[in-house]
């Protein structure tokens, strides 16, 4: 461990923005005068009044200068160096504890080296350098329940990246010194190598949330499996069948699309349920279908549940294997073909479900423009807006979830849909709580109030 | 200039009006560029799909070096190919089963985490400002979204938006009251996004303008203006056609 001596730091002319001794016993400026001038007494007073006024107007300086010179410049304590817990791998944390000269003026290295053996500290290599007043563990973004020390302590998560790798399984050393002007106390290494752990323990309340939603959810469907229960009606629904019919009335096909992301977005998913229900009254009405998709497994996926529909619908023979299509994964051109089928076929019904991008405009401006009756559903917020004033319907956000449960009545979507609705109920409920416990927090300089609001933090 | 630029300024400029004749009416020179860009597309697709996951993820780490454990996943999507099979086309399902499971899987955790904690803990905030020298206290700004008064903003426009989208509570009485509140505060949110995004789209705009300016030049052999002229002759003589030949109602 490398000790700077406080008689070293106070009497080195680098540590002081001021002359040596000056803070610490001098001539007078009045003894020098009285050497120089006739009149002593006079100027001795004069000299007396200038001090008392500088002495008032200084001694905020002066102040300052006695703590980062006076205060011992002593290594950090109680450094503590470990595999940062919860990671994939790639990071190192350094503890230590905080010191009675933290201030701004006063600054914090954190040093590296691979390896255990280190000669010399002096030679790590510098990897962070901030104030000595900041990066405490109260800052940090680490939950009550997998905080490492308690939040008056300093620490520095040290990751990969800007000219620094640490490799998964090497051993490295780390220190921190304490920096002031050109003095530097170092503390004596620790060991530590990054290891990927199987369990995010931060993430825990994310767990514990899908656990509690699920189970209301498991809950509502064996409520729904019992008694019906109450859905209000969604206007954009209600028009449906009210464009399916207009289709049959004026003999032209319904476009049906299902958006720009695959099977795994839930917004897709919930397209393919709707086109169930679609296709359904589509075959049973006898009215053409078409389909044009750009994620071929959303194709293949939508091709059997559109066989499946016109099969439940008894018109199996009516089911067209090229009612879904594959145009092209290209955004714009799969936007100019799909303008390019709604001016040639003028379909009756435009239906846009799922989620959308930039093209989202210029689909429904130009189904607007062949007169179609046309309804959205998408929880792409960003084009939400377009669709709200270019159709003659918009399923807002989870309304295109609660869409396929509200067509079906199927007590598993109802009972989902219920579910969700206590999930929300319960949010609000965490919001109002949440928000007066951050304000007694605030009012009463209290710490309590993390135990519950953590719970409810995203932590990575 | 070289001549491959020049070729892509006359390119880039025909594409572009001929893609903008639409905005008159539906037109061969629409269709052809319609059809390059979707073949074009198509194209290009399959041969990056070839090199990034053929030859890329499959092919080299199996052959030069020796990951035999990726057999798995292409066994998988092997099972996709079962579709051209009838009788085999069920097999297919399992291979569609395991990227549904997968991509839920994968959502799940990633919803709560975006879509119900990120936003709860922005908006869960003290509802009083702690300020340096001041202490507690109450800020009235607009401007600094987070004083206390916009708290009070983000919190009710949150509630009464998570209100509306109950779907078992009928919105009658008070819950209708919390309801319209909610949409008003969907609508003004969606005008601010329409606004944004319309003004992007300008920008967007006066880029191809731009473009279509700077092909006027003689050193490309002003493509602009002559397949500007090409282009509105062809609108001519269609309009012309359909007035003598116009289509039969069916």
């Amino acid at each position: 461990m490398l000790k700077t001596s406080a008689s070293f730091v106070l009497g080195s002319s680098k540590s002081s923005t001021y002359p040596r001794g000056y803070a610490s016993g001098f001539d007078s400026p009045a003894a020098l005068l009285n050497r120089r001038f006739e009149h002593p007494a006079l100027w001795k007073a004069l000299m007396l009044l200038l001090m008392t006024v500088l002495s008032q107007s200084w001694s905020p300086v002066f102040a300052q200068t006695d703590i980062q010179t006076k205060t011992p410049l002593a290594p950090p304590q109680d450094v503590r160096v470990f595999d940062t817990p919860s990671d994939g791998g790639d990071s190192l944390t350094v503890i230590w504890a905080p010191a009675p000269y933290d201030s701004a003026a006063v600054r914090y290295q954190v040093l590296l080296s691979e390896g255990t053996s280190v000669a010399d500290p002096a030679t790590m290599k510098v990897v962070a350098e901030f104030p000595a007043n900041q990066r405490y563990v109260r800052e940090s973004k680490w939950p009550w329940w997998t905080r490492p020390a308690t939040g008056d302590q300093h620490q520095y998560t040290l990751r990969s990246g800007r000219g620094v790798e640490l490799k998964s399984g090497t051993l490295y050393s780390i220190t921190v010194a304490t920096v002031l002007n050109d003095e530097r106390s170092i503390a004596a290494p620790g060991q530590a190598a990054p290891e990927p752990n199987w369990i995010n323990w931060n993430q825990m309340n994310n767990l514990l949330l899908a656990l509690l939603f699920g189970g209301i959810v498991f809950y509502a469907i064996g409520t729904a499996r019992k008694r019906e229960i109450f859905l209000r009606r969604i206007p954009g629904l209600d028009a449906v069948d009210e464009a399916i019919g207009r289709a049959t009335e004026l003999g032209k096909p319904i476009l049906y699309m299902t958006g720009a992301h695959d099977m795994s977005d839930p917004s897709t998913i919930a397209a393919a349920v709707i086109l169930g229900r679609v296709a359904k009254r589509a075959a049973a009405y006898e009215t053409d279908l078409l389909v044009p998709h750009r994620e071929p497994i959303t194709m293949a996926v939508c091709q059997e549940i559109t066989k499946q529909a016109y099969l439940e619908a008894g018109k199996p023979d009516l089911y067209k294997d090229d009612s879904n299509f594959f145009i092209t994964s290209d955004q714009f051109s799969y936007t100019a073909a799909v303008d390019g089928i709604m001016l040639r076929k003028k379909p009756a019904a435009n239906f846009f479900m799922g989620h959308y991008f930039a093209e989202a405009l210029l689909l429904t401006e130009t189904g607007a423009s062949t007169g179609a009756i046309q309804i959205a559903g998408t929880d792409s917020d960003h084009q939400l807006p377009f669709f709200v004033t270019t159709c003659d319907y918009t399923l807002i956000g989870e309304e295109l979830y609660a869409a396929s449960a509200y067509l079906s009545r199927e007590p598993v979507q109802v009972g989902t849909l219920r579910g969700q609705d206590i999930g929300k109920a319960l949010i609000l409920g965490v919001l109002g709580i949440g928000t007066i416990l951050a304000t007694l927090g605030i009012l009463f300089d209290a710490q309590w109030p993390k135990l519950f609001l953590d719970f409810f933090r995203d932590v990575k | 200039m070289p001549i491959e630029t020049i070729i892509g300024g006359w390119v880039a400029t025909g594409l572009t009006l001929f893609i903008f004749s639409f905005l008159y009416k539906d037109n061969p020179l629409f269709k052809l560029a319609e059809n390059l860009y979707v073949g074009v597309s198509v194209g290009y697709t399959i041969i990056k799909t070839y090199d990034t996951v053929v030859v890329q993820l499959i092919w080299k780490p199996i052959v030069e070096n020796g990951e035999w454990t990726l057999l798995i996943p292409v066994a998988i999507g092997m099972l996709m190919l079962t579709r051209y099979v009838p009788k085999a086309a069920w097999i297919s399902r399992y291979a569609f089963a395991f990227i549904v499971g997968v991509g839920s899987g994968l959502a799940i955790p990633r919803t709560i985490s975006s879509f119900i904690l990120k936003q709860i803990e922005d908006t869960v905030r003290p509802l009083l400002t702690l300020i340096p020298g001041e202490g507690v206290t109450f800020t009235w700004s607009l401007l600094n979204p987070a004083s206390s008064v916009n708290t009070i903003i983000i919190l009710i426009g949150v509630s009464s938006v998570l209100f509306y989208f109950f779907f078992s509570v009928e919105h009658r009485g008070p819950g209708k009251v919390v309801a319209r509140t909610g949409i008003m505060f969907l609508m003004i949110a969606f005008g601010a996004a329409f606004g944004y995004t319309v003004m992007a789209r300008m920008s967007l705009l006066i880029g191809r303008l731009t473009d279509l300016i700077e092909f006027t030049d003689p050193s490309y052999g002003r493509p602009s203006l002559w397949l500007a002229g090409l282009t509105i002759l062809t609108l001519v003589v269609m309009a012309r056609r359909s007035r003598s030949h116009p289509p039969e109602e069916k």
